[in-house]
């Protein structure tokens, strides 16, 4: 096997296979060093067997609760994680096969093992020393941590991540979980579906709390009515942990209650996987906070290695990293890619409904005082929506009053991280609400909600 | 087989024609590349010709009529075919109402001219988001002034927003790579860019130049800062003599403002002023009723200011004639852009011994060479000219200064 490369990309996941992608296209010989499965956490143990949960859980409400009134009846319901869990399974090893297929069509060397980074461009894989002609690319990802300082640290069995969630034979008869972001909320929805009795226990005021305030608050009463317990602004001042539960001390709104669970999942937290790579003998400096230090060419302090995805800092999402992977490869290979705009990346929570947003929350602009109106269409007068017992939530678009520009947008809808990016390519490409309204939507579709919220920010929304 | 006969665009700028004269009747047999008539343009008189072979069936836009380009001014047609669909009104050889909007039938429906200044056809092809466009509009930026940062060098709000805010950035970029770099506009350069574009192309400019024998005014200059104080430049011997002769000639003293003209009674000298990234015209207020010594020292203070970014609005504004002086760069001679609404201006040049024949002798002469911009709307040529006349009389004989 060779052992010299243009680049040697250090990770497999979304941010790194597609950095190699790129460079392959960009004639520049690749390889890829995984220590895991390629495709990493996303394809493995995130994004895509979670989203395969998801389905089996929307599948179980709409047939426990919508299939009579469609007019089916089905008898008993019966639900197995289990069964659920193995398709995800399947559904995430294909996407791993996909991306060993991807590697293989474009040439790209994959090097099994953990690449720790040698000073001038060199990465150490077992005892091989392999060597990158023009750069390396780090993009090693995250991984879950627990919460040892409140006494949740993950035990795998009692106090678990979501890497034993994922991989659980039933699902548990109570379940606490901290943490009531992105994955809380879908770990939430999942496991309510299946039976669990669903504790979520949020530190901030709010679920969702990085979210507009109405999006949060649309996900409250959803879930409160499917019978979840919600604490919000509720810290979580001790626990005692055995083989068999776990008691959990909660303190909200000036009062302390224990929560009594078979299982506690801890969905907040992740630690960026900086450590035993080899970073400091390379040169390569980190953040105040912990990531790698990166310039807008996602250059690090060391010459010739470029970090990217995770480790790279904020907002830790899959399709962040992807692109940095692109802008990376062109960067390498001389050309001069277009600025990434960190401030236009969607964030979707696949519950039920799905929360997707792009841009400022309503809050936001208020504490930037800026100048601007809002347009708000719910689902309740969407006729699709109507016909397809799909009602819950809403668009709400948030525009500058002067120039009618694209501040943010919040969609909560069963489809909504579908009919986000209408708006992302719109705020990308800087129209404004006003091309939305010209461009002629489909009737009855949901995206008809979209049009609707951005002529209400205009004060002339037709169907309401 | 019917003919229309249109107005035909006779020159590249054509846009309306005069019909001088027909010189063939209704009735009369034409043939292809017969002359119908004679049309006045804005150039000069031309001849229409026919493009079809017939009869002269009607004639609609009538001699001395206008009428714009591609309007329908007269039908061939066989001697007995229908021509009620071309020329209803002709029938009977009676002519049309003529002249704009009695034909009203151009040959291709005209663009409807809803796009402001700032849009425009031509803006309308830059690649530009609807966000920066709005936002170059509001500003009154225009974007064909602006270079784009986007994909493909589409201009996007960024471009808008730094165009706006460039004038605070304080260094100078490098050379790119390419060997080329793009400085976006200064508001001031935007200023001058608007300013002057609106100078040139609508007014109409013509150029008046003299050269003026110098010595004197040395000599005077030499004699006056001799007396110590302020010292005096050419400049400002310049601007005073300006000034005055402007009172004598108030109709070059004036400003241009569509639908009349302005004169004014005082002067209010604009001396045009080189700064770090353009330039800007302070105003000598009155200067015609000002001393040399007071000129020159109000002229060497607003300069200076003007360097220094310094000078409010009021006194850079209000001028109702401007002077340019490049004369301290060695240029002999050159034009001016008028700085509207003003109706002149003069450029001045370096003042450089020239062999003059003198007494039927050649000697060396100090000369300098002016060149006024008139804007043809509110100075004729002879009305300039004797404003130049003036002007170069008291250079010549500064003791007017005084008279």
């Amino acid at each position: 096997m060779a052992k010299t490369f243009d680049v040697i990309i250090l990770g497999g996941g979304p941010g790194g296979y597609i950095c190699a992608i790129r460079c392959a296209q960009l004639r520049l010989t690749t390889a890829v060093v995984e220590r895991g499965k390629l495709g990493g956490v996303c394809v493995n143990i995130g994004c895509i067997p979670s989203k395969a949960l998801l389905h089996s859980a929307w599948v179980a409400n709409v047939v426990r609760h919508d299939a009579a009134a469609l007019g089916i009846t089905t008898g008993d319901v019966t639900l197995d994680f289990g069964v659920a869990m193995k398709r995800s399974r399947q559904v995430a090893d294909q996407n791993s096969k996909g991306v060993e297929y991807l590697m293989k069509k474009h040439k790209v060397t994959v090097i099994a093992g953990t690449g720790v980074l040698q000073a001038g461009r060199k990465i150490k894989v077992g005892d091989d020393v392999y060597t990158a002609t023009k750069a390396v690319v780090l993009a090693t990802g995250s991984r879950v941590k627990g919460l040892p300082k409140i006494g949740l640290e993950i035990d795998k069995k009692t106090v678990i991540s979501t890497d034993e969630a994922l991989f659980l034979e039933q699902a548990p008869k109570s379940l606490a979980i901290v943490g009531a972001s992105a994955v809380g909320m879908e770990f939430a929805d999942v496991f309510n579906a299946f039976g669990s009795e669903i504790t979520l226990i949020e530190v901030l005021p709010r679920v969702l709390p990085f979210e507009d305030a109405d999006s949060s608050a649309a996900l409250t009463r959803a879930y409160k009515k499917r019978g979840m317990t919600i604490l919000t602004a509720a810290k979580v001042t001790g626990a005692t942990v055995t083989e068999k539960g776990a008691t959990i001390d909660v303190e909200a709104g000036g009062k302390t209650q224990t929560v009594s669970v078979e299982k506690v999942l801890v969905a907040a937290g992740r630690a960026v996987n900086v450590e035993d790579i080899g970073l400091e003998a390379a040169g390569v400096q980190l953040t105040d906070r912990g990531f790698i230090k990166v310039d807008e060419q996602l250059r690090t302090t060391a010459d010739g290695v470029y970090a990217i995805g995770d480790v790279a800092g904020p907002p830790m999402l899959a399709h962040k990293g992807s692109r940095e992977g692109v802008n990376a490869a062109e960067t390498i290979a001389g050309h001069t890619p277009h600025p990434i705009r960190y401030d236009n990346v969607p964030s979707v929570t696949y519950c039920h409904p799905e929360v997707a947003s792009i841009g400022l929350t309503e809050d936001q602009c208020k504490e930037r005082k800026l100048d601007y109106k809002v347009g708000k269409f719910p689902f309740t007068a969407n006729g699709r929506a109507r016909a397809t017992l799909e009602t819950d939530g809403f668009v709400k678009i948030i525009r500058d009053t002067k120039y009618g520009e694209i501040l943010g947008a919040h969609i909560v809808a069963s489809h909504a991280s579908e009919l986000i990016h209408e708006l992302l390519v719109a705020r990308e490409s800087e129209y404004t609400v006003e091309e939305i309204d010209l461009a002629i939507h489909a009737h009855p579709t949901l995206s008809e909600a979209v049009a609707e919220a951005a002529l209400d920010s205009l004060g002339r929304a037709l169907n309401i | 087989m019917i003919t229309r006969v249109v107005m035909e665009a006779l020159s590249p700028t054509m846009e309306e024609g005069r019909v001088v004269q027909w010189l063939k009747h209704e009735g009369d047999a034409i043939k292809t590349g017969d002359v119908l008539a004679e049309v006045e343009t804005d150039k000069a008189i031309m001849e229409l010709t026919a493009r079809g072979d017939g009869v002269l069936r009607a004639i609609v836009v009538k001699d001395g009529e206008t009428t714009e380009v591609g309007n329908l001014v007269g039908v061939i047609a066989g001697a007995d075919e229908d021509i009620s669909g071309v020329a209803p009104a002709a029938r009977g050889g009676q002519g049309g109402q003529g002249g704009p909007g009695g034909w009203d039938t151009p040959l291709e429906p005209t663009a409807p001219a809803t796009l402001t200044a700032v849009g425009g056809e031509e803006a309308r092809r830059i690649k530009a988001s609807p966000l920066a466009r709005r936002m170059a509009e509001e500003r009154g930026v225009p974007l064909t002034a602006i270079t784009g940062s986007g994909p493909g060098g589409r201009i996007i709000k960024r471009d808008i927003e730094s165009t706006s805010s460039a004038l605070t950035a304080s260094t100078a970029p490098g050379w790119g790579g390419e060997g080329w770099r793009d400085v976006p506009l200064t508001q001031l350069r935007k200023t001058i860019a608007r300013r002057l574009t609106q100078s040139l192309a609508p007014i109409p400019h013509f150029f008046l130049t003299s050269e003026i024998d110098m010595e004197q005014a040395a000599e005077a200059r030499a004699a006056l800062n001799a007396l110590g104080g302020e010292k005096i430049s050419f400049n400002d011997i310049v601007v005073k003599v300006v000034a005055m002769a402007l009172t004598q000639h108030p109709e070059c003293n004036a400003w241009w403002q569509e639908t009349h003209i302005r004169y004014f009674r005082d002067v209010h000298l604009g001396m045009a002023v080189a700064v770090e990234d353009g330039l800007i015209t302070p105003v000598v207020q009155h200067a015609h009723a000002k001393s040399l010594r007071q000129i020159a020292t109000e002229s060497r203070d607003l300069a200076e200011r003007a360097r220094a970014r310094r000078l409010t609005p009021a006194e850079y504004t209000g001028s109702t004639f401007s002077i340019s002086n490049l004369g301290m760069f060695g240029i002999d001679e050159f034009t001016a852009v008028i700085n509207p609404p003003e109706a002149g201006i003069l450029a001045v040049g370096a003042i450089t011994e020239r062999p003059v024949a003198r007494d039927g002798a050649v000697v060396g002469r100090k000369r300098m060479r002016v060149t006024m911009s008139c804007d043809h709307r509110v100075i004729d040529g002879a009305t300039g000219a004797r404003f130049l006349q003036t002007v170069k009389r008291m250079l010549e004989n500064p003791l007017a200064i005084v008279w």
